[in-house]
């Protein structure tokens, strides 16, 4: 459990001249469950792509297993593929059944035998409910089917750390609850995992530490219980704040406009 | 109507049509690889040649095909380069149909947003493999109803040919009225001849979209 899967050591990422991530540290241990908030805009995607090298970082840094992660190095698809990634959006390929979605990779990328992968594939469908549905194309399915598929088409590469990126942002209220069950079910069994996400509850729930960052840097790093009791930060405090206030202004907020 | 003068100048259309079908094909065959070649310059933002097909594009769409066609007919014979009028046909529809490829085909890349291409990456595709097999079957499905429209643009835009001296249907209808005074005959050959020719193609694209469609695509 100690050992150490993602090291992050003085990330700095930038948008032209703008400081998106500024000296960034980060130790993720096999197992662990790290669950990024913060307000919008504070590089929370920007941080869980600069990890998977989808943007190119301008100081320090990461390293999956002891392995450096650069968008230039040649084994950097070897590297992708011990990396799962969940989109907001979930980026289902449109053209292909889930069936194939799930497959493409294991086949094309890690040459897996066919009937091998197919089983797992539907084992993983089942896991998730989906498995009569193997046949049906994305544009059947709706939001939180499509992202439990994307779920387990990141699982079927067997990655050894998974990131999530708001992945239920996009759902509507109702489907939200069915994708998250997922994500705690794969915490129960050990899986290694970066959630960004605006679902408070469920951050409490799963996570075994909670990273708040701030202006491009990590403003409180904390165990879930000690960051939402007793948060050291002013910031914290009032980005909690707008949480609560938020949950207590909107119900008046409807009654009077309904009053109008 | 004079159905013995239809009957008795079938076969010469026939011939013409076959001309027409001949030029037309070898000509969208040309434009499909003109096209393809342009729209990857185009889409990959290849350094300079990125220019040099931007240009070729505004002006191949902006000029009529007659005027390329006098360009490459008169044109080339002045520069010491011989031309046999059924090459400048193919050449001229190749020019004029390689810009309209290009957009169709690149407008279809594009179409496939970047974050797909990020999620083939995320999967540990390599460049390759993201366009082959991510990329490449939606952006070939998006760009197939303009692909079509051009191919049954172009195959219309074969009616300038006998401008060139090229005895192909347009030329044969031209040549019998002047000859016979048969307006209507003539004009009833040409129109059938085009649709035998378009009727099909229209046909088979609309299968194709149709089934596309049906295939899962439009999420
Ligand atoms: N491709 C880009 N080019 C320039 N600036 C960018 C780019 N992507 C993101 N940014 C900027 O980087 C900052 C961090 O963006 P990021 O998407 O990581 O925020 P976030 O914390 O995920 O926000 P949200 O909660 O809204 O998703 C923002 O100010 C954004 O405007
Ligand atoms: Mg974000």
């Amino acid at each position: 459990m100690t050992e150490t899967l993602l090291k992050i050591e003085h990330l700095v990422k930038k948008f032209d001249d703008n400081l998106i991530l500024d000296d960034i540290n980060l130790e993720v241990k096999k197992g662990e469950v790290i669950v990024v908030i913060g307000p919008s805009g504070c590089g929370k995607s920007t941080l869980l792509r600069c990890i998977n090298a989808l943007e190119p970082i301008q100081g320090g840094t990461i390293s999956l297993d002891g392995e450096p992660i650069d968008d230039k190095s040649r084994s950097l698809s070897v590297l992708r593929e011990k990396i799962g990634m969940v989109f907001q959006s979930y980026e289902l390929f449109p053209h292909l059944s889930v069936l194939n979605n799930v497959m493409l990779a294991p086949l094309k990328v890690q040459k897996r035998k066919k009937e091998e992968v197919k089983e797992e594939a539907l084992t993983l469908l089942e896991r998730v409910g989906l498995k009569e549905k193997a046949g049906s194309f994305p544009r059947q399915l709706s939001g939180g089917q499509k992202q439990r598929v994307a779920i387990v088409r990141a699982l079927c590469m067997h990655p050894e750390l998974l990131l999530f990126d708001e992945v239920t942002a996009a759902l509507d209220p109702e489907m939200v609850r069915e994708v998250l069950d997922v994500i705690l079910k794969l915490a129960a069994q050990g899986r290694t995992m970066i959630i960004v996400t605006h679902e408070m509850q469920f951050a409490q729930a799963v996570a075994d530490r909670i990273l708040f960052l701030d202006g491009g840097s990590i403003i409180e790093s904390a165990p879930p219980e000690e960051f939402f009791e007793h948060p050291k930060t002013d910031r914290a405090k009032q980005f909690l704040n707008t949480f609560t206030f938020e949950a207590v202004k909107t119900p008046h907020k409807t009654i009077k406009e309904e009053e109008d | 109507m004079d159905w013995e003068f239809i009957v008795q100048h079938i076969p010469l259309y026939q011939e013409a049509a076959w001309l027409t079908v001949r030029i037309g094909l070898l000509g969208v065959v040309f434009s499909i690889l003109i096209g393809l070649v342009c729209a990857a310059i185009q889409y990959f933002r290849v350094p300079v040649l990125r220019r040099i097909t931007g240009i070729y594009i505004e002006l191949s769409r902006n000029t009529p095909l007659l005027i390329q066609l006098f360009f490459i007919y008169y044109g080339l014979p002045k520069i010491g380069i011989q031309t046999d009028p059924e090459l400048c046909g193919i050449a001229g529809l190749a020019f004029l149909g390689g810009s309209y490829m290009a957009e169709a085909f690149r407008s279809g890349l594009e179409a496939v947003s970047p974050i797909q291409m990020e999620s083939a990456l995320s999967l540990g595709m390599n460049r390759r493999q993201t366009m082959g097999y991510v990329v490449l079957p939606q952006a070939a499905s998006i760009s197939v109803p303009a692909f079509i429209a051009n191919v049954i643009f172009l195959l219309k835009e074969t009616s300038v040919f006998s401008a060139i001296s090229l005895m192909d249907l347009m030329f044969t209808a031209k040549d019998l009225i002047g000859l016979y005074y048969k307006t209507t005959e003539s004009l009833v050959l040409l129109v059938v001849f085009y649709l035998l020719i378009l009727l099909p193609v229209s046909v088979c694209g609309t299968l194709l979209e149709r089934r596309l469609r049906y295939a899962g695509f439009g999420s």
